[in-house]
Formats: C-alpha cells, structure tokens, sequence
C-alpha cells in the first residue's frame, strides 16, 4: 500500500520536499515505515531516531500498525525561538 | 472536547479590583462574557513568567502586557544585536548592544504603566529554575535551545505549572500547552534530545521574521485562556504552522506511559544536567578533537600571508549557497557541505587545502570526511570567514 507521508520543518529542508509516498506492506508497524523513510531518503536517517511520528493527526509508537489510507507525519524536534537565555 | 477548565488563581483575583482608569482600559474586555470584570481582575492578579524576550517573547509579552496581565517576569541575559531587530519587535535599532531585558522593560512599561515587570537577569540553569519558576501562574517557553527546552519543562512538570510552548524553524512553527495530568509533557513527545549540531538553531537555520509573530501570539493567546479558565486549550495538541502553505495542523498528542518525568513511573524526581543530557558539552569536546585530530588549523593572517606570497592553497568553502551569497573569500571553491560526499571528484587530491565555513564546525566534519576519503594536507581555517573578514577583510558584511 502507497502511504503519504508529510514532512515537516527539518525533514523538509534536509529532503526539500514537503511529502513523500512510501510504499509499505500491509500490517506494516511504524518503525517499519521509520526504516522505509531511511532507505529512500537517507538524508534523514541522523534524523529519525529523534522525529515524532503522527498517524492519521495523532501521536503514533513504534510498535503502532499503519492503517491502509493512513497519512502519516513526520515532526521533527525544533529548537528555536528567542535568544539563548 | 470535553477538557477541563481551570482554576490556576483561585481566590486571589478577588483582592485585585480595578481603578476607574483600569475600567477605561479594559472596556473592550469587559463587555464579553467571557472576561468581564471577573476576568480582567484574574488577568491582573495574574503572574507570567517568559522564558527570552527574543522572538517569541516579544510579541507574547508586547500582548500580555497590553491584555492586562498584572505581572511579567522576563528571563534573559542577551544583548539586543542587529540581526534580532528582523523578528525581535520588542527591541528598536537604538536598543542594538543594550541588555535585552532593559530594552523590553521600558517597552512594557511604557504599553502598560500599572504592569509589574521582575527580571530575571540570568541564565535559567538546573541551581535556580526551581526558585525562579515556583511564584508564577503560567509558563511560556520562547527558548531556542534544547537543553533549556527541556529545563523548563522539566520544572514546570517538579512543580505543576502549565508550559506555554512554542517553535519556529524557517517558515514552521509549533505551539502547544504542556500541562500533566491533564495532557503531555514536551518528554512524552520527545522522549531524547536529538544529537547536538543535528537540529539547526535559527542562527544557523534561518527564520522568517513575521512567523514568532504569530507563533508567540498563540502563546499569549493560550496564556489568556488559562489564567481566565476559558475557552479549550491547546493540551493534548500540537498546533502546526507552515507559514509557505498558510495552512494550520493539529496533531492529537498524548502522554506517554514511559514518560520519565510525568509518567505513572517517573525516573526523574529533580532538574538535572541539561548541558550534559543534550551532549553539548560532549559536542564541544568532540569538535575540538576533531579539529585536532585533522592536519591542523590555519589562522586567517597566516593564510593572508600564504596568498600574498603567491603560495595559494585551494581554499574550500564548505557553506551553503546562501551564505556565499553574503561573502566569500575570493578564490575559493565551493561545495556544500551536505553535497561533499558525492562531489569528491571535484577536488584535486595531494594538494594543500584550507577548509572553511561560517566559524569552523562545519568545516572540521568536511575535513574529518575527506580524511576518510583519503584526502591528506587539510587544514581548518580557525574561526572561519567570521575570523577572516575580522582579521583580513573587514569589508565585507558578516552574518
Ligand atoms: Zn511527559
């Protein structure tokens, strides 16, 4: 199955796209699509062991199965704001 | 939909009745349902505390002070530097090389005459988060670095304070509200911090000037809504901006079972090292043994020197094509640092080379590549173009 995944803030900029497709069998996990991520975009493997993944708008583990249809996002952790205090 | 509604005041809006000048003020607030004379009093016998008057912290605090709110605390040690002036709106061009809290002191002060502002002039650290957090109603994060990212939150979790969150990256932005029990902390999201140097800084990323706008105006927003106990607060969601799309997202976020702070397990029961938690202080030490391990460093007079002998060496400028665009060492070749592995066979081998970037961290990881790759007679330009146009050529900008 064909999942869109949307990238966000640092996975964008590093792939400089804002979606990508990852084809992932059926009952697939969320790591699996994680590792899936990696192969086709190696730009962000230092990444992933960091990102926050969503499925379907919402906080998905590891060990979650990606649902058929799903839109998943991919949020990395982003730092700024103001001056250092 | 059914979040609770809370009560961070209790009784003390109470003793804090308005003036009739107050009553002029405030007039448009006092006309809603929502905030009216009770509101209003909350917002005054409120305490706020933000974390940086940079970004974030200029508009949040700009509008908490306007709204009403009767105490600000202002924690910041900085000083106002031209480049902030694009998105600090707090801070004016005549403020450049005053401490920032000053700056934005006299800016409240002057929106808002009955606002009490408490600095806090220091950096916020494991020794006095505690102490400096413990009188406030509301917390609002305007950091831009992880370790105080996870300070804050660590705090407010220890002491049961709301955390007002919010990130700017390029044009993306994210806001939250961390509050357990009610909702996640920033831990059960982001259980790690990523590796030091991975995530770009805005110095080192980039920032739309407008988006903190926005960004920090959700903040105050959410800020409001907690103190008046009104409204549905952004707990348990994480508000997405994308600033090119114009388009808003939220992502439903949960606690984690195996959150180590606000979990039913919790592994931490005070503030650590936040230094040592995010490795900074083992990136500092691993970039500097990287820059020691390589050939050696060159400083920019002795490579003045080199090229007014007519003894040039390839000089690599390992920078993005935006910063080349702001200044350059003339000669230099140029191959992003991201594209340096499969552009290798653009450079001579055996050849003295200088490597260079903005200030030497990048330029320390292309060395160490090349030397994996075989490449031999590198050296790290010390302190990078910064260092360069210092010391040979103060005629070009700096960014
Ligand atoms: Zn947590």
């Amino acid at each position: 199955m064909l999942i869109r995944v949307r990238l966000f803030a640092l996975a964008r900029k590093q792939t400089g796209l804002a979606e990508v497709e990852i084809d992932l069998p059926e009952e697939a996990t969320v790591a699996d699509l994680k590792a899936r991520l990696g192969s086709k975009c190696p730009q962000l493997l230092p990444l992933l062991p960091n990102v926050m993944i969503a499925v379907d708008a919402e906080y998905a583990t590891d060990d979650q199965v990606v649902p058929l249809d799903a839109e998943v996002a991919v949020i990395p952790p982003v730092s700024g704001g103001g001056p250092l205090p | 939909m059914n979040t609770p509604t809370f009560d961070l005041l209790g009784d003390r809006a109470a003793s804090a009745p308005l003036s009739p000048p107050e009553v002029q003020r405030y007039a448009r607030h006092l006309i809603m349902p929502e905030v009216a004379m009770e509101g209003q009093k909350r917002l005054k016998a409120a305490k706020v505390l933000c974390i940086g008057t940079g970004g974030l912290g200029s508009p949040l605090t700009l509008y908490l002070a306007a709204a009403g709110v009767g105490t600000i605390g202002l924690v910041d040690f900085d000083v106002v530097d031209v480049s902030n002036l694009q998105r600090q709106i707090i801070h004016f061009t005549s403020d450049v090389g005053r401490p920032k809290i000053t700056s934005a002191e006299e800016k409240l002060r002057a929106i808002n005459p009955d606002l009490n502002v408490v600095r806090h002039e220091h950096a916020l650290d494991s020794g006095n988060a505690m102490a400096i957090c413990a009188p406030y109603d509301v917390i609002v994060d305007g950091t831009d670095n992880f370790p105080t990212r996870y300070l804050v939150n660590d705090a407010c979790v220890l002491l049961g304070k709301p955390n007002v969150y919010g990130s700017i990256f390029r044009f993306d932005g994210q806001a939250s509200v961390f509050f357990p029990p009610s909702g996640p902390c920033y831990r059960c999201l982001y259980p790690e911090p990523p590796p030091p140097g991975l995530v770009p800084s805005c110095a080192e990323g980039g920032v739309l000037g407008i988006l903190p706008g926005l960004i920090g105006v959700v903040q105050a927003t959410e800020a409001v809504k907690l103190i008046l106990g009104k409204g549905r607060p952004l707990i348990g969601r994480l508000l997405l901006y994308d600033a090119l799309d114009m388009s808003f997202r939220e992502m439903k976020v949960r606690k984690n079972p195996r959150c180590p702070i606000c979990g039913p397990n919790p592994t931490i029961h005070a503030l650590i090292d936040y230094q040592e938690f995010c490795g900074v202080r083992g990136e500092e030490a691993t970039t500097e043994a990287m820059a020691a391990a390589s050939n050696g460093t060159i400083t920019p007079l002795e490579l003045k020197e080199l090229l007014d002998r007519g003894d040039a060496p390839l000089i690599l400028d390992v920078r993005n094509p935006e910063e080349i665009a702001i200044c350059r060492i003339a000669g230099s070749v140029v191959i992003p640092l991201p594209e340096l592995p499969q552009r290798l066979r653009e450079l001579k081998r055996g050849v003295p080379m200088v490597v260079h970037c903005k200030s030497g961290m990048r330029s320390a990881k292309a060395i160490k590549l090349l030397e994996a790759e075989g490449f031999s007679n590198l050296r790290n330009l010390t302190g990078g173009i910064l260092a360069w146009i210092k010391d040979v050529d103060p005629s070009q900008p700096v960014y």
